[in-house]
């Protein structure tokens, strides 16, 4: 493999890395909050590149994509408030189910509004044959701006949970709801707010990657389960080993192309999954001191 | 005697399904068959699933791969052309056995293919022994973590089908012949054979059905539940919690994949879709309408919005009504509809009478 | 002879060592009871000797044989049997359906036998639901038989996680607080019950706080404090040693945090009576 070659393969691996661990990070969110895996996941994603694209039709890049994070930002909460946040202590079963059909329906509407073709929000710099030159290899700014944005989003999110008083009431539920509820904190808006966050972190990856990755009605479940398994690789709710995590898997796949025919490219990230699943269920950076402790 | 009980709503379901044939004769709708052997085909996958999931209390969101393992396997071993290989030692070993079948494709080219009663034993036993492997360490994680673990199983062998050239990719395999279960008993899509297929369909359901009802109320079946009830408990009581899961997830493989090769044989070919994560999520809405310990719920589920979906009520609507479906009951009657209401009081009333 | 053996067993909880080097054994045909402040180790000392637990080192033997390492499900074949401080029953049965599943190693019916309804199995159907229900009468809730568990009254449900473990026919039968939440007419019949039990040649080790019980049924006391056994006898004497007042009463003066809290609970109410 030239060096080339090896550079692009590189820079694509960071890009769906980073994605991934957006991805991982908006299940972290919600999982620390509520104890859920939310399905519809990478749901968030799909919605926040398609409703900026149709509302970039209408006004300039940047509003578009501002308002599109947060009309979905609306509508992950509204799902909250809608379909978790009255259920008495739901068992594990029925919200892995009632988060299934969400991100079904989500689909579904996705594609009766936009239908099933290919789109994507135009290059954020230049075009698709603008590039910078990293050593030997050509990569397009919009590879920059997705690792930027993205990065940018992760030191964000762990100030805001560190030093926001908001972000460490979060916190508090997340590690003690009966003592939180103590403090005088709300769980309940906690959790519709911990919603919120993940559907907008979801939809700012689903804009930035849309002109390098496009965006589909149905790119959710594939990017969720390669969420999934980013979160399981760093250890579910934890999120700054998601994003080393995330970047593994992101450079394994698009790695594996050389060897692989594409069409088993997706099956690597679930035999990863399945792999961790097995043998390191409180993923590879966790301790399994602590893990013992755990139910998986 | 007890099992006496279990046996009169089989023999009505039995009487039922007669009585229905009877009249789409005398009606004329005979069109409705093939639905209604889809309907049973893909029920038998819904019951062994509600055993997994409401009985022993163990999701499964990759019982379509099961499914595909069976039905793929199959059509691959049933179309695959070895008279190219005719002088192959195996090959020759095979047909002198008998177990390789020798006919025509419609350009009058010679094929030479498994039979289809030792493909049918070999797509069984292969998913039944798939899912004995991967059971061992899929049914040790619980919750989030063993939905996930079944889910990926289900992508993956939705990969594999669509990417592998022997299962025809994106096309999936066609022109599988028919399978004779006895002489003039054949599972095959022929216009002329619709009746004797759906009762073929209804009997395999109603003899899956009836193993099943035996099982949850024997021995055994009182141990799944209490592995579901509380499973720690369930070990102090001496029930081997791993081999009882690992046993009954084997169970409803077989069961997924039987239909599987059944299915495709009816339809004389089979697809990437029947793989597809989609499936597995409405089998597991059926089991959770039907009420999940509820087989005569799962049952009767299973074939009602089968039918309706086969028969295209939903449009393209189709998948939305299922995600629909399942939010809708794990939300406001996670004990399935049959439960709602009337299921209780009738229960109710019941008990009184019998003080 | 020795029915259970306890030697050295260990386990801690991160940096919490909540059995910590605990060694007794329990005779053949007695009632021995363990006591000890709440968080002293007692559960955890049950879970260790089912297999719910695996020690961090010591060894459990049972008849003879060494016990760790194996599973809970192996341990009850091997005829020991359980209950749970918060009762563990099988929700979505009835109490008779509970009971029937403790007949679970008293019987042999599998998977084929089961799904054909071979009529080989019935005569063990029939048998494993007419002894299950001889032990509801006996716990006295046969009206509650084909009730679900879930619907029935505390009591009940203690009753009919009694009548399960008895149901495996145990040689020995490990209690966890089997009093607690009853009242004292109710406490006084599993006192009987126990008795009752033993002198079916069940040998019996319990964990009780209610010390009227313990020492009138027990044979001998082990006191477990920080997970550590402070004192093993008769109940007379233990009721006279100085270091188990100490825990159940002379906590304040010694005011070592976190443990006050464990005192005001176990209360020693009736050891001060006994004492
Ligand atoms: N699974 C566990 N994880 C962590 N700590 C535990 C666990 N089980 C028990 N402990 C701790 O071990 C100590 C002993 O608990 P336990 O055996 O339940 O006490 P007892 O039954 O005597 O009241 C307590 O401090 C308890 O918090
Ligand atoms: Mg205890």
């Amino acid at each position: 493999m030239n060096s080339t070659l090896f550079c692009q393969y590189l820079f694509a691996g960071l890009t769906y890395g980073i994605i991934y661990a957006i991805v991982a990070i908006g299940f972290n969110i919600i999982y620390n909050t509520t104890g859920i895996i939310n399905f519809a996941q990478g749901e968030f994603v799909m919605l926040g590149g398609m409703i900026a694209i149709s509302l970039h039709a209408h006004m300039p890049l940047l509003p578009a994509i501002v308002l599109a994070v947060l009309l979905t930002m609306a509508i992950g909460g509204l799902i909250e408030i809608f379909f978790i946040r009255w259920l008495q202590s739901p068992s594990v079963l029925r919200m892995i189910i009632i988060t299934i059909g969400l991100s079904i329906l989500t689909r579904e509407a996705a594609l009766h509004i936009w239908g099933s073709s290919v789109r994507s929000l135009p290059y954020f710099i230049g075009n698709e044959i603008t590039s910078i030159k990293v050593f030997s290899s050509r990569v397009s700014p919009q590879v920059f701006l997705v690792v930027g944005v993205c990065s940018v989003m992760v030191a964000a999110l762990s100030l805001f949970f560190k030093y926001s008083s908001l972000g460490r009431e979060m916190r508090a539920c997340a590690a003690n709801r009966r003592a939180a509820i103590l403090c005088g904190i709300n769980p309940r808006n906690m959790v519709t707010l911990s919603f919120m966050l993940s559907a907008g972190i979801g939809a700012v990856a689903g804009c930035v990657m849309s002109p390098i990755t496009y965006s589909q009605y149905d790119m959710g479940p594939s990017l969720a389960i390669k969420g999934f398994t980013v979160a399981i690789l760093g250890g579910l709710g934890n999120s700054m080993a998601a994003v080393a995590a995330g970047l593994l898997l992101g450079i394994i796949e698009s790695f594996s192309i050389s060897v692989l025919p594409l069409a088993f490219q997706d099956a690597i990230a679930t035999s990863i999954l399945l792999l961790i699943l097995f043998v390191r269920p409180h993923g590879l950076f966790g301790s399994s001191a602590a893990a013992r402790l755990k139910d998986f | 005697m007890d099992s006496a009980r279990r046996y009169i709503p089989v023999a009505a379901l039995l009487a039922a399904v007669v009585a229905v044939q009877v009249a789409t004769a005398l009606t004329g709708t005979a069109y409705y068959l093939t639905q209604l052997t889809m309907a049973a085909y893909y029920s038998l996958v819904v019951i062994g699933l509600c055993v997994l999931m409401g009985y022993a209390g163990q999701i499964s969101l990759g019982h379509a791969g099961f499914f595909a393992i069976g039905g793929y396997l199959a059509a691959g071993l049933t179309t695959h052309n070895l008279a190219g290989l005719k002088n192959h030692a195996l090959v020759e070993f095979l047909a002198r056995s008998g177990l390789l079948l020798s006919r025509q494709d419609s350009y009058g080219a010679t094929l030479l293919t498994v039979q289809p009663w030792v493909a049918c034993i070999i797509a069984v036993l292969t998913a039944g022994s798939i899912a004995f492997a991967i059971g061992g360490p899929v049914l040790k994680l619980k919750g989030h973590y063993l939905a996930m673990a079944t889910l990926g199983f289900g992508i993956i062998i939705f990969r594999i089908v669509l990417g592998s050239a022997y299962f025809g990719e994106a096309d999936g395999i066609s022109g599988v012949p028919g399978f004779r279960l006895l002489p003039g008993l054949e599972v095959s899509g022929d216009f002329g054979a619709r009746i004797q297929n759906y009762y073929i369909a209804w009997g395999l359901l109603a003899i899956g059905l009836t193993l099943l009802l035996n099982l949850i109320h024997s021995r055994v079946g009182r141990a799944l539940r209490a592995i579901h009830g509380a499973e720690e408990a369930a070990g102090a009581m001496g029930v081997d919690s791993a081999r009882y899961k690992l046993y009954i997830f084997v169970l409803s493989a077989v069961f997924a994949a039987t239909a599987g090769v059944f299915v495709t044989h009816y339809n004389g070919g089979i697809g990437p879709s029947e793989a597809g994560v989609m499936k597995s999520v409405r089998y597991v809405a059926i089991v959770a309408v039907g009420g999940m310990a509820n087989l005569w719920g799962a049952l009767l589920m299973g074939i009602v919005l089968n039918v309706l979906s086969l028969r295209g009520v939903f449009g393209t609507y189709d998948d939305a009504v299922f995600g629909s479906i399942l939010i809708t009951i794990m939300l406001f009657a996670p004990q399935g509809i049959l439960r709602l209401g009337l299921g209780r009081r009738l229960r109710v009333l019941f008990a009184r009478e019998r003080k | 002879m020795a029915l259970l053996e306890i030697a050295n067993l260990n386990r801690s909880f991160g940096g919490l060592r909540a059995v910590n080097d605990v060694s007794f054994t329990v005779h053949q045909g007695s009632i021995k009871a363990v006591i000890g402040p709440n968080g002293a180790g007692k559960t955890t000392l049950f879970n260790l000797i089912a297999g719910n637990l695996a020690p961090d080192g010591g060894e459990v033997r049972f008849n003879g044989r060494r016990l760790n390492g194996l599973l809970p499900c192996q341990i009850a074949r091997l005829g020991l049997s359980r209950t749970y401080q918060n009762i563990k029953l099988f929700a979505g049965m009835t109490a008779l359906e509970n009971v029937m599943v403790g007949r679970h190693v008293r019987s042999r019916a599998g998977f084929l036998a089961g799904m054909l309804n071979l009529p080989a199995t019935w005569a063990e159907e029939r048998c494993i639901r007419d002894k299950s229900m001889e032990l509801l009468d006996l716990m006295g809730i046969a009206e509650c038989a084909d009730l679900e568990v879930t619907n029935l009254a505390f009591g009940q449900q203690r009753a009919v996680e009694f009548a399960r473990a008895l149901a495996t026919e145990p040689a020995l039968l490990l209690l966890d607080e089997p009093a607690a939440g009853l009242n004292i007419y109710e406490t006084g019949e599993v006192g009987e019950l126990i008795r009752k039990i033993r002198q079916q040649g069940i040998t019996v080790l319990l964990v009780e706080h209610d010390m009227s019980l313990v020492m009138d049924i027990s044979d001998e006391i082990v006191v477990l404090s920080f997970g550590e056994k402070i004192a093993e006898d008769q109940p007379l004497a233990i009721q006279q040693n100085q270091e188990v007042i100490r825990i159940y009463l002379g906590e304040e003066e010694e005011g070592s945090a976190g443990g006050t809290e464990n005192a005001a609970d176990v209360s020693g109410e009736r050891v001060v009576t006994h004492a």
